[in-house]
């Protein structure tokens, strides 16, 4: 065995090469993305993931291998939910004072988000099982990999389209509420929230933290809501 | 930072335990965070203690999501089956959910006269 191949046995067994990919990936899709003035094309979640998506595949890496380093990161997505808690508590007046356009917001949001997914799908000729794990796109994924698994859906691609659904959001969010002239950091902030989940509530964190706080608050209720209305809402299809 | 973190986990062990023993459908964590936004609000202290590490946290919320959007990447042939389908689906409902959520919002708001008076 050569060196290289011997250093590679090393790094390839270890956590430690996949933690720093991962880390350093981001570190620069982030310094692009301020460079871009945060432009939402510049989402440092999907610049991020191409280059350890082809480092993966060009080293011939399995996603288990990859996730042993990467679990260290993934984990910190816990103590990061229960803190979103904390500037929601900072801002608890504005939320009070704002409970009946969350609450209004919230059903009209979270019936477009089930209803036109799984309605527009259906028109398209998707099979049932398709439907049924699209119904909780906007969802987190916890949460919607459960819905999925008692609708009838297939947990793993409703855990792909949910990231997928986030990405998208934190890509279009901010060109679509300036199009419609909302330029109210809570309501754009809840929106990205109730749309995209956490990945969602990351971009609102990077337009302010106003619509950070607001998305985190549209990711928790959302994710109680569609849990109700999407078995409801799959009973019509 | 430490202490900080400690509570942070703290909440979400707590939520986890609530959630196993009520057998209730919901994360741990999502539990853990509404019973920290009650903690936090009822004592100034607990929040002053969580502020810095909860903020550094949230600025870089975005890197948290790396691993599972690298991990999405070995599931898109699942979605190449239904490709066209899937991908109209979720783009037009994901715009179409930005865009009623967001007006909603402003149409209550501006209804309701809740404009900003701070």
């Amino acid at each position: 065995m050569t060196d290289v191949a011997r250093l590679w046995v090393y790094l390839s067994a270890s956590p430690l090469l996949w933690l720093f990919a991962t880390l350093a990936a981001y570190a620069l899709a982030d310094r692009f993305a301020a460079a871009t003035g945060r432009h939402p094309l510049a989402n440092p979640v999907m610049v991020a993931t191409v280059p350890l998506a082809v480092l993966l595949w060009f080293t011939k890496t399995p996603y288990t291998t990859y996730f042993e380093g990467a679990q260290f990161v993934h984990f910190m997505l816990g103590p990061a939910t229960v803190a979103l808690a904390v500037p929601l508590a900072a801002e608890f007046r504005r939320v009070r004072r704002l409970a009946v356009p969350i609450v209004i917001a919230l059903l009209a949001g979270s019936l477009t988000a089930i209803i036109s997914a799984v309605g527009i799908a259906c028109l398209l000729g998707a099979p049932h099982d398709v439907l049924a794990s699209l119904a909780p796109k906007s969802v987190t994924t916890p949460i919607a990999m459960g819905i999925a698994a008692i609708i009838g859906g297939l947990p793993s691609l409703t855990a792909t389209i949910v990231v997928v659904t986030g990405i998208l959001t934190g890509v279009i969010a901010l060109p679509i509420t300036k199009l419609l002239k909302v330029h109210d950091h809570a309501a754009h902030g809840f929106a990205s929230g109730l749309a995209g989940h956490g990945i969602g509530t990351a971009r609102a964190f990077h337009d302010s933290p106003l619509a950070g706080t607001f998305a985190g608050l549209a990711l928790a209720l959302n994710g109680l809501l569609t849990a109700v209305l999407a078995p409801l809402v799959m009973k019509l299809f | 930072m430490i202490q900080a973190f400690a509570i942070l986990l703290g909440f979400q062990l707590g939520g986890e335990v609530i959630v196993r023993a009520l057998h209730i459908g919901i994360p741990g964590p999502v539990v853990g965070m509404t019973m920290l936004a009650i903690g936090c609000v009822a004592s100034l202290k607990l929040r002053q203690a969580c502020e810095k590490a909860a903020a550094t946290l949230l600025a870089n919320l975005s890197l948290l999501f790396l691993p599972a959007a690298v991990g999405v990447v070995q599931f898109l042939p699942l979605l190449q089956k239904q490709g066209l389908a899937l991908g109209i689906a979720i783009l037009v409902s994901t715009a179409l959910a930005i865009a009623v959520t967001a007006l909603t919002f402003r149409f209550v708001v501006h209804r309701l006269k809740l404009e900003n008076r701070e």
